[in-house]
């Protein structure tokens, strides 16, 4: 066995995955299905970061009533990806403000953090789209929807 | 290198899947292992034997069947998007009350946890979507 499969092989590898939403909560699933994505592999003990970025902003958007198309409104499950110990949320700036959007206009996403005698923190980080190049060069896999 | 393969687009509309064919063909004659190939999205809809398109176009569910029993492929079709696009084998036919299945030969179906897996074991991870 080579060193690079010994290295991956083991069941506690931790790599760094990057869930990347670029759509539209409804008009297509890529959303929904991210997030069934995202909810299932919180059981593999993964670092695991989403970005949302592009149309995917609106994912996060607070007051989202979806009776009308519908379709089941899924985006409390954000709110609750915290439990799932996916804690970190960026969304990229540029997106909002192109879209007339700011952090105001999105849900309040929170966690407890372990490490800090369980202090709640916000999720949801804005980045610029410079940032983003380094946050996604760090990645070892990024999953695309 | 090993690699692991992410098809999230159906057959024919979108070109994801006749390029990830193409990709697992040349990264093969090239020495290299591939994984495994997982189908999310519309991408399950690749596994259907039931795709007849006409005769002097490519099969891609026939394609990637024989490049699945030529090479040993591991393909597999997630189980929660199969089940909301009628894609079924003949445990989950039965299981769902269903009167017929339809998975091709060559694949088959299991859940997401294969993918995450398939990121975690693959040296690379390569998306073939929209």
């Amino acid at each position: 066995m080579s060193e690079q499969e010994q290295e991956f092989s083991g069941s506690d590898v931790q790599k760094k995955f990057l869930y990347l939403n670029r759509r539209a909560p409804y008009g297509t699933i890529y959303a929904l299905e991210s997030l069934e994505v995202v909810l299932i592999g919180a059981a593999f003990d993964q670092d695991v970061s989403l970005a949302f970025l592009d149309d995917g902003v609106y994912q996060l958007l607070k007051g989202q009533d979806t009776k009308a198309i519908g379709m089941k409104n899924f985006s409390p499950t954000y709110r609750a990806l915290g439990d799932y110990e996916v804690t970190k949320l960026y969304v990229e700036k540029e997106s909002l403000e192109e879209r007339g959007l700011s952090i105001d206009d999105l849900m309040e996403i929170t966690y407890e953090d372990e490490d800090d005698d369980w202090a709640e923190k916000p999720s949801i980080q804005l980045v610029n789209r410079s940032e983003f190049a380094a946050i996604m060069a760090a990645q070892d896999v990024i999953l695309s929807f | 290198m090993k690699i692991g393969i992410l098809v999230s687009e159906g057959p024919f509309t979108h070109q994801a899947s006749d390029s990830a064919y193409q990709f697992v063909k040349a990264a093969l004659e090239k020495g290299h292992e591939i994984f495994r190939v997982f189908f999310y999205n519309d991408g399950v809809n690749n596994g259907t034997r039931l795709t007849v398109p006409p005769q002097d176009e490519r099969n891609i569910q026939s394609n990637w069947t024989e490049l699945a029993e030529k090479h040993n492929l591991d393909l597999v079709v997630c189980i929660a998007a199969a089940q909301r696009r009628g894609i079924l084998d003949e445990n989950e036919a039965k299981r769902q009350g269903k009167d017929a299945d339809n998975i091709a030969p060559g694949f088959r179906i299991s859940g997401l946890g294969q993918l995450i897996e398939t990121g975690i074991e693959s040296d690379r991870l390569v998306v073939f979507g929209d």
